[in-house]
């Protein structure tokens, strides 16, 4: 829901990546924007031009901080250093949360700088959940994981992605930072309907909710980050504020990045589907019908 | 965004069904599930073959699809080796755009083919072992030193413009400890001072003009970018074949470097051949004194680079370059 215990009560509203080629625009024209979300890694450093301009935008501007390379499903121990580091940010930062991906990327000391889909086994839940924990008990902040796309699954997998998610959470007692557009790129690349993976999300835990756009190839969808959202990824998002009300959501665009104001113009679109969950908070009736709708909706964008 | 419909109880979610058990299947065990993840990082990370496609043949000779079947699932569209192929090429790409991104002086020197090659080799040789793409080129001047080969006939010029691009990737975002004022520095024992230089500068004896090359590049390549001002690259540009005026390689010259940075901008500075040993002997831990000796000894102009000194630590000193040990 908008504000809980899994994003340290934020009701932040909509806001947007804070990336390299807007910074000249922001730290000039202070434009109006709810929030910011940060790549944690882009800013773990020990001085420079990148925590001049952080700390730039701190003062003007609420932000929180997302990661992608915490791997928290990988398999060795959390590395202390980069717990320190990152702790040394959070302090800087005063993020309410943090997020990262439930996804693996490195082992025995290798980095694959991806974030590739664990095996859905209850092995991977175990350790998986263990490393979020160790992680927010370091940290002292919630934590919210992020759903991330796929290309491929694996022979070992026992459950599905959505109940690895929920067995995941559950043990670790943390928050889900739902992308949606995650979800319609994985369910396009393995057949599988992205309502069934939305209706078993525990609307309770959704922190935040991240919405961007992909580029669609002849066998696969890729998440390349670098179009609007597209229609069928904004009717899963309706569906999801519908189900876990007005949460932080966040557009993330990280390529071929169109002007400041393309690109919160583009976020500020999810306004209308909060405003609509707002209206009809308390008909039920109502929302049936929407969610209706939504279903028949998808159905026809992506037909 | 402020009427939120109220929270709902954090219910236990339903248990997943036990597939595997359903299948009679045993479970995974974490042994299992860590094999899982290097076997699945060995095939991510394996150079591609020509064409950007996964290499056909595994390790030991049997052929990549087979191994890749026993771990991925094919879909109705794509093979496992095709779903796997996926993870194999952003692997590549990404780690070859970041060399691609961060030195572009040695990619000037070797040209474009021969700097891809190198990229694969050292990467396959050291793969990353850092959370960041920043760190990705610290080993390169390692790999060049044991493996030359990949810098023939220039192998001083690259080994040297690997070690220049290296220290500017310092310079960037690396630490900076509270500086020492001049002030600081006055009435000191210069017998028993021992000055530290920060942690993000470099040091370089070069043997080629390495400052002014780059800085050539970096003029041509902004030019190029104001040209093309409209254009959306639809491929990485380690993989694109785009035609870029050569710049004119450096003739053999040597210079004395200090890659430091100001106001958070990089800058490369000059130095004399005497400045240079009194910031080396100084960083290496000699006193103030001995450095100050060390210079004047091996100076040509002793009597002129004894004059210079107290210039030479006043500019650095306001470059902030000094800080305690």
């Amino acid at each position: 829901m908008a504000a809980s215990r899994f994003n340290g009560f934020t009701d932040l509203g909509i806001g947007i990546g804070l990336r390299i080629p807007h910074y000249a625009h922001i730290l000039s024209h202070k434009p109006s924007c709810d929030w910011f979300e940060i790549i944690s890694e882009n800013y773990m450093c020990d001085a420079g031009r990148p925590l001049e301009v952080l700390d730039e935008i701190l003062d003007q501007y609420r932000v929180v901080q997302h990661g992608v390379a915490m791997y928290f499903g990988s398999t060795g121990p959390l590395d202390r250093e980069h717990l320190k580091r990152l702790k040394r940010l959070v302090k800087r930062t005063r993020t309410p949360f943090l997020s990262d991906h439930l996804c693996w990327g490195s082992v025995d000391g290798t980095f694959s700088h991806d974030l590739l889909p664990t095996p859905y086994t209850f092995a991977q839940a175990e350790v998986t959940a263990r490393r979020i924990r160790q992680a927010r008990d370091t940290l002292e902040v919630p934590i919210c994981v992020e759903n991330v796309s796929s290309y491929a699954e694996y022979h070992a997998s026992e459950m599905t992605e959505w109940e690895f998610l929920n067995e995941v959470v559950e043990r670790a007692d943390c928050g889900i930072l739902l992308d949606v557009n995650n979800i319609y790129v994985s369910s396009r690349n393995h057949g599988f309907d992205p309502f069934d993976y939305l209706n078993a999300v525990p609307a309770g835990r959704v922190g935040q909710v991240h919405i961007a756009g992909h580029s669609k190839f002849e066998k696969y969808i890729l998440d390349t980050h670098d179009h609007p959202v597209l229609p069928a990824v904004w009717k899963l998002y309706a569906h999801a504020i519908r189900r876990c009300g007005p949460t932080n959501t966040l557009l993330e665009w990280d390529a071929h990045i169109p002007s400041f104001a393309q690109v919160h113009a583009e976020a500020l679109k999810a306004r209308k589907f909060i405003e609509q969950v707002q209206q009809g908070a308390d008909d039920q009736t109502a929302n049936n019908a929407a969610v209706k709708q939504e279903r028949e909706a998808y159905a026809l964008v992506t037909a | 965004m402020r009427s939120s419909p109220p929270e709902p109880p954090v219910t236990e979610a339903p248990r997943p069904r036990r597939l595997g058990a359903a299948r009679g299947r045993p479970r995974q065990t974490a042994g299992e599930l860590r094999e899982l993840h290097r076997l699945a990082l060995q095939a991510i990370s394996r150079p591609l073959a020509p064409g950007w496609q996964t290499q056909r043949t595994w390790v030991d000779g049997r052929p990549t699809r087979e191994v890749v079947e026993s771990f991925i699932k094919p879909n109705d569209r794509l093979t496992s080796l095709e779903r796997l192929q996926i993870y194999n090429k952003q692997y590549w790409f990404r780690l070859l755009d970041c060399l691609y991104d961060d030195y572009p002086g040695l990619r000037a020197i070797l040209g474009q083919v021969r700097f891809r090659r190198l990229s694969v080799a050292y990467l396959d040789k050291y793969p990353s072992d850092s959370f960041t793409l920043r760190d990705l080129g610290n080993r390169l001047e390692r790999f060049l030193l044991e493996e030359p080969q990949w810098a023939r006939p220039n192998e001083q010029m690259v080994l040297e413009m690997a070690r220049f691009e290296w220290a500017q990737v310092v310079a960037f975002d690396g630490e900076a400890k509270p500086a020492l004022s001049v002030d600081d520095l006055l009435g000191r024992d210069p017998a028993s001072l021992r000055l530290a230089i920060q942690p993000y500068i470099t040091l370089l004896e070069l043997n080629y003009p390495l400052d002014d090359f780059v800085l050539a590049i970096k003029k041509r390549d902004a030019a190029l970018r104001g040209e093309a001002s409209n254009a959306v690259d639809t491929e990485s540009p380690s993989r694109s074949s785009r035609k870029t005026p050569a710049v004119r390689r450096p003739r053999r010259e040597k210079v004395w470097i200090a890659v430091h940075r100001l106001y958070n901008v990089i800058y490369y500075k000059r130095l004399t051949a005497d400045a240079f040993d009194v910031l080396t002997a100084l960083r290496d831990g000699k006193t103030l004194g001995r450095a100050c000796a060390l210079a004047a000894t091996r100076s040509t102009d002793p009597t002129a680079c004894a004059a210079q000194i107290g210039e030479w630590f006043r500019t650095w000193a306001e470059l902030g370059w000094f800080c305690k040990r």
